[in-house]
């Protein structure tokens, strides 16, 4: 003791001390802010990196030019091109039979293949990503070759090095048993047949259906042939091209006019339509198959590129229709190519302009000089991020292509979009993709639809119940019941949401199933039934009424719920016989075209309502309650009932206050993601039918991103809905929360 | 005094009544949802008797048909008459029992409904017994022999006590199999793993010192002798367990030859008294608490979901007290109050509203991708690949939830330094005490029931969100728990089992919903309790607090 009072008065000690003590304020001070700013920073991180995701979904496509040479072996143009997966290798097939592989970024030879023959007539490629071609020679004869760069890595050194080969032997195959030379081939190598067509020199159209049979012990394949001759045909034959299911023929001319074969029986070919392609006037310059081998590319003098694909019809006939125009160059197109595994294409023009195109997003991505005079030809590579142009001047364009989410655009997410395959434009989510043919069908609109409709069933069933039951609360019940009551609904409030989902979807919605109209005369019977019980109770005599004190009413009628409630069940299916003749699900379907699936929006309409009701009841009961009192004594004074007094004067000053409360509890609705996971079927439909289920963003966001392939645009568009929904929620809940310190401030200056 | 209707409806006392209603409709759902969870998931241990009856087939066949009775319901005689069954012609309803006839392994279903009509002779024989099974879920059926490396060795009445001396011997043998499974050879594997990843490590590095290595391939080599140790000790349990076998009858009749080591538990529940059943229930009640799930979590108990949410709310906590503290701390002590503070409180308010598969996807992306895939590659690269942190895991999951339930302690925490008179504060400051001091002594002790408040608000909400969850680290079984004996004890990067994913899996995901229906009940009321019982607490906390305060403001 002693030398601490001691200490307590050295004042050297003492300065000391109250140094330490100021520098320790001075590092909290400090720390506390860093920390606490942190803690905020890192809460505002959370909206900035969904927006990171989310962005590169908006950057405009580019690209740079990266090497500009002569074309390598130039003899006349190229017949084909193709690059290998990384840019480093490329094939160019030339029409004297030469096959030249060179280095993509200046053009130096690597292999030269000569063929055994001197003048191809006629060119076909196969489906993008085979490396197939069809070569038709003079002599009515058509060659199948395979290119490919083979990858290995001598010395951890990635090598690329040609590879040339003949998948059906290098003796070409007879096309035309007149040997007149081919024009025009087109082929499709499928699964067990392959189709060559060929137009001949002297003016016929030959269909080649060679049956492949397979020989177990030699693993070879040896070819049936069987010949048709296609008639009808009038016009010239400059295009020629094969669907990917080998059932659709399209021939066209360059003035644009089109004719449509049904060969799904390769016997009997029929004509199914003309068409014309363009305006009149308007020739066509290029035509292929998009990725996926279902639309029809067509790019026009005009500088059109028109999009058709086969449409069923009423009568089932597939017809041709336009589906999209794209029109992003002023002059004359001349060549087209395609993407390998999305359905977006570029196009080279006279001007020597190319532009990239996307058909499903509609999108004009970018237009860019590449070279002085008209384009000869153009190629991408597989992976889309570069492309070769040959000019008709004899120089070969290397550009670098940064295009990563060509497929998103403002229409393909809100708008209705005509998806390959569908009778009409429609709004689609389907997501996951099997090969790089599928059209992935990104439209948020059924999601978001799907989620307004849980959030609104849920706010229909919640609001009522949930206001009525806080008004009651807060100023007609008795203290004692308040006591009880409150901790019951923040017990509600704190229930995990996956037990209610649990309970809607193995529970509740066999239960509504079972007794659909009981669960419905409910809505009559509940209201009825409290009148009737309140009414009831007001006649009987004092002595019985006042042994309950006021504001019991609820304790009172919790036995007459559960009674009505019982009584619902019990004539659920008598009433189901009387009304529906026993079955409610098939009178709805059968009279009214309802369909009705268990786990619908009515099952979670209650339970999201049940989720719902406490987070609205606890904000309007605060509301309510923090009513100044003289304002309630003051109506009371006057003769106002006890009712008169809440509807004319609690409710009005309290409105702000309930509507904040219906503000939040719609943002936790629209959220919501364990109960409308379990409690639907998930199906994404646009379809506002109470019996029907849904999918909202939330439980798409949990069925799909484990799944998403990271930084795809998939990825990215989930991001998207997540961003969507931070946005929506923290918008409603800012709105919901500036109304309610303006009322408090209000009621404190009351 | 009688009331007339006209003025009862204009003073609006209807009104009132509607909203009494309102209310009871809201009291009546909560508390009947909670009676729901626990009478299900109560009952399901509950030793249920076994029925047999003959039953006569629509076909007209009359078959012997033995099972627990799991349901019924009435249906309309309309309805069934549509579909081809024949009934008296005064019947209106029928009762409809789904019966539980189990044996999944010899008729395929274990599931079925029967109408009552159709059940004659219905009587509970003594006999009758379940063996809860490994596999192929429960058997029913008589017991005839037991046997030993095939012979029979009881037969008759005698042999009831016989067939649990040996099952007795079965679980022990069990046990001691688990136990060398997941202990012993679980240890010695994981340690092998990490002598792969050293050894891996120092070739990544380019060192190629000789000792190290040769220290490696020594500890392998006495790792290995060991596994083989432990290997034999197997082997000849697994022979031991083989010896029994027992035969017997099922409902067709036939007689089936069952390995004793597929049975876990063997009774009669015919034959016990309430007395047995209450100790079965309890013997039941203890499996499903602290056994491991069998048969793609549709059996057994549900330990490791316990366990890992446990765990996961705990390093939730550790992450979200110190944060969410500072950060209210920060607010009301610390920052000039104007609007720039104003709007931040409201950001943070509504973040509480945020929904939370949002913080999924944030977690997914953020915590998961990015700052896990960089961990990866400073810290693990001797294991990629397969990613270490670059995976959902639990780590991640509690820092995703410490981040969604960071607003709900932020909020609780600065109420109770709101409710701090400024009196206490500057009776602090007078005396001389800096602000930290005040702060430290005085404020913070005084507002600690309202930082406990938050923070089992938030535990409550960890504990029963999943949405979250699903994206960054829960599955639905893992092979090992995040805590156990092989160094470093923690093991931060594994995924894990939760309570409130479980109900989600096994009720939705699992290939017989009906079997498993029962457990996915007691499952839920296990969380309701849990988070019952923490909002309880959290209720009181703040009643006491308040009560606290406003005997200081007078």
């Amino acid at each position: 003791m002693s030398s601490n009072s001691s200490q307590l008065f050295d004042p050297e000690e003492q300065s000391r001390l109250n140094r330490w003590r100021d520098s320790k304020d001075f590092l909290a001070r400090h720390s506390i802010a860093f920390g606490g700013l942190g803690v905020i920073f890192a809460i505002v991180l959370i909206f900035f990196y969904l927006f990171y995701v989310v962005y590169p979904l908006f950057i405009p496509a580019s690209a740079e030019s990266q090497s500009d040479y002569p074309v390598p072996g130039a003899q006349g143009p190229s017949m084909y091109l193709a690059i290998d997966e990384l840019n480093q290798m490329a094939v160019r097939y030339g029409w004297d039979g030469e096959v030249l592989f060179f280095q993509v970024k200046d053009g130096s030879l690597v292999e030269r293949i000569k063929l055994p023959f001197d003048r191809i007539t006629a060119f076909a490629e196969g489906m993008p990503g085979s490396s197939l071609t069809l070569l038709g020679l003079e002599n009515g004869r058509g060659l199948i070759v395979k290119h490919g760069f083979e990858v290995s890595y001598p010395d951890d050194v990635r090598t690329v090095t040609p590879a040339f080969n003949y998948p059906y032997g290098t003796e070409p195959l007879e096309l035309d048993s007149n040997g007149s030379a081919i024009n025009r081939v087109a082929f499709n190598d499928g699964e067990d047949r392959l189709l060559v067509v060929a137009a001949t020199d002297d003016g016929r159209l030959i269909l080649n259906s060679f049956a492949k049979e397979e020989s177990l012990l030699e693993e070879e394949v040896t070819l049936e042939r069987e010949v048709t001759e296609l008639e009808g045909v009038d016009i010239n034959v400059d295009y020629l091209l094969l669907n990917s299911d080998q059932r659709h023929l399209y021939l066209a001319s360059t003035r644009g006019e089109l004719i449509h074969f049904n060969i799904s029986d390769p016997d009997e070919p029929k004509l199914v339509e003309r068409i014309e392609l363009f305006p009149d006037g308007v020739g066509l310059n290029s035509m292929r198959m998009l990725t996926g081998g279902i639309s029809l590319l067509a790019a026009g003098s005009n500088g059109q590129v028109v999009q058709w694909f086969p449409v069923r019809d009423q009568d089932n006939n597939y017809t041709l229709t336009q589906i999209r125009t794209f029109y992003n160059q002023q002059s004359s197109i001349h060549d087209i190519a395609i993407e390998e595994r999305r359905k977006g294409f570029i196009a080279g023009d006279k001007d020597g302009n190319v532009s990239i195109y996307h058909t499903t997003a509609q999108r004009n991505l970018l237009r860019i000089p590449v070279a002085n005079g008209p384009i000869a030809s153009l190629v991408l590579s597989p992976r889309s991020n570069f492309m070769l142009v040959e000019s008709e001047a004899g120089r070969m364009y290397g550009w670098s292509i940064h295009n990563e989410h060509p497929e998103v655009s403002w229409h393909s997410l809100w708008e209705k979009v005509h998806y390959e395959g569908y009778a009409e434009p429609e709004y689609i989510w389907q997501s996951s993709s099997a090969d790089n043919d599928f059209e992935p069908k990104f439209s948020l609109t059924p999601l978001s639809f799907g989620t307004l409709k849980a959030a609104f069933y849920a706010m229909l069933f919640a609001v009522p119940l949930a206001i009525l039951g806080a008004i009651y609360t807060a100023y007609f019940m008795a203290p004692k019941m308040r006591q009880i009551v409150k901790p019951s609904i923040e017990i509600m409030e704190a229930l995990p949401t996956v037990i209610l989902g649990f309970l809607a979807g193995l529970w509740l919605a066999p239960l509504i199933e079972s007794y659909l109209p009981g669960i419905f005369s409910l809505l009559l019977f509940l209201p009825l039934g409290i009148l009737l019980f309140g009414f009831g109770w007001q006649q009987l005599p004092e002595k019985i009424r006042h042994s309950i004190p006021d504001g019991w009413e609820a304790a009172l009628l919790v036995p007459v719920i559960i009674l009505i409630g019982w009584l619902a069940i019990y004539i659920s299916q008598p009433l189901e016989q009387w009304l529906f003749a026993g079955d409610m699900r098939a009178w709805l379907y059968n009279d009214l075209g309802i369909g009705f699936d268990q786990r619908n929006s009515l099952v979670v309409g209650l339970a999201m309502g049940f989720a719902v009701i406490p987070t609205i009841f606890s904000i309007t009961e605060d509301a309510i309650f923090g009513v100044p009192k003289h304002l309630t004594f003051g109506s009371l004074a006057l003769g106002a009932s006890r009712w008169q007094t809440m509807a004319r004067v609690v409710i009005l000053t309290a409105s702000p206050g309930i509507f904040s409360a219906v503000m939040i509890g719609l943002g936790r609705a629209v959220g919501e993601t364990m109960i409308v996971l379990m409690a639907t079927g998930n199906t994404p439909v646009m379809d506002f039918n109470i019996f029907q289920g849904m999918r909202t963003l939330s439980a798409n966001i949990a069925v799909e991103m484990p799944e998403a392939e990271v930084a795809s645009t998939h990825y990215r568009v989930l991001f998207l809905a997540a961003l969507v929904l931070f946005m929506f929620t923290f918008f409603f809940n800012t709105l919901a929360e500036v109304i309610r310190q303006r009322l408090r401030k209000k009621y404190s200056s009351l | 005094m009688a009331v007339k209707l006209k003025k009862w409806f204009r003073d609006g006392d209807s009104w009132v009544w509607l909203n009494a209603g309102a209310l009871s409709v809201s009291l009546v759902m909560v508390v009947g949802l909670l009676i729901l969870i626990a009478v299900r998931g109560l009952g399901h241990f509950w030793a249920k008797p076994i029925i047999e009856t003959e039953y006569l087939e629509p076909n007209g066949t009359v078959e012997r048909l033995i099972g627990e009775i799991h349901d019924e319901e009435q249906v309309l005689a309309e309805q069934l008459r549509n579909s081809g069954v024949e009934l008296a012609e005064d019947v209106e309803t029928v009762t409809r029992y789904l019966v539980k006839t189990g044996n999944r392994d010899i008729g395929g279903l274990d599931f079925r409904w029967v109408l009552a009509t159709n059940m004659r002779d219905s009587r509970y024989p003594e006999q009758l017994m379940i063996l809860e099974r490994r596999e192929w879920g429960n058997f029913y059926g008589y017991l005839k022999t037991i046997n030993e490396q095939g012979k029979t060795v009881a037969e008759g009445d005698g042999n009831w006590d016989e067939l649990q001396q040996r099952l007795e011997r079965i679980n022990d043998l069990h046990d001691q199999i688990d136990s060398i499974q997941k202990g012993e050879i679980g240890a010695i594997n994981y340690k092998i793993e990490r002598l792969r990843l050293k050894e891996r490590k120092l070739d990544l590095e380019g060192n190629s010192d000789q000792s190290l290595r040769g220290e490696i391939d020594k500890e392998r080599t006495a790792l290995q002798k060991e596994y083989e140790v432990f290997q034999q000790q197997l082997i000849s349990l697994n022979q031991q367990i083989k010896r029994d076998s027992l035969t017997a009858e099922v409902m067709n009749g036939q007689v089936v030859e069952l390995p004793l080591e597929m049975v876990v538990h063997a009774y009669r529940p015919n034959a016990m008294g309430v007395g047995d059943k209450i100790l079965f229930y309890l013997l039941k009640l203890w499996e499903f608490i602290s056994d491991d799930p069998r048969e793609a979590n549709t059996e057994g108990g549900i330990f490791p979901a316990i366990f890992g949410t446990v765990i996961m709310v705990i390093l939730m906590s550790i992450m979200v007290t110190p944060f969410g503290v500072i950060a209210a701390v920060y607010l009301r002590e610390y920052a000039k109050q104007g609007p720039l503070i104003r709007l931040i409180r409201i950001a943070v308010n509504n973040l509480a509203g945020v929904p939370s598969i949002v913080y999924g996807v944030f977690g997914l992306g953020f915590f998961v991708y990015f700052l896990g895939g960089n961990i990866d590659q400073l810290f693990f690269p001797e294991s990629l690949p397969a990613p270490t942190f670059g995976t959902p895991g639990i780590m991640w999951a509690s820092l995703t939830l410490a981040l969604l339930t960071l607003p709900v302690v932020i909020v609780a925490t600065e109420e109770g330094l709101a409710r701090i008179p400024r009196s206490i504060r500057e009776g602090s400051l007078a005396l001389g005490a800096t602000k930290i001091e005040t702060l430290w002594r005085t404020v913070l002790p005084m507002a600690s029931p309202a930082m406990m408040t938050g923070l089992i608000l938030a535990v409550a909400r960890a504990a029963g969100e999943v949405a979250p969850l699903m994206l960054v680290g829960v599955v639905k079984l893992a092979p090992s728990l995040p805590l156990d004996a092989n160094y470093p004890f923690m093991h931060l990067d594994r995924k894990f089992m939760h309570l409130g994913f479980h109900i989600y899996d096994v009720g939705f995901q699992s290939p017989n919903v009906e079997a498993a229906r029962p457990l996915v009940y007691a499952t839920a009321l296990l969380l309701v309790v849990l988070i019952v019982i923490l909002n309880l607490a959290a209720i009181a906390i703040r009643n006491h607090l308040r009560e606290k305060y406003r005997a200081l403001e007078q």
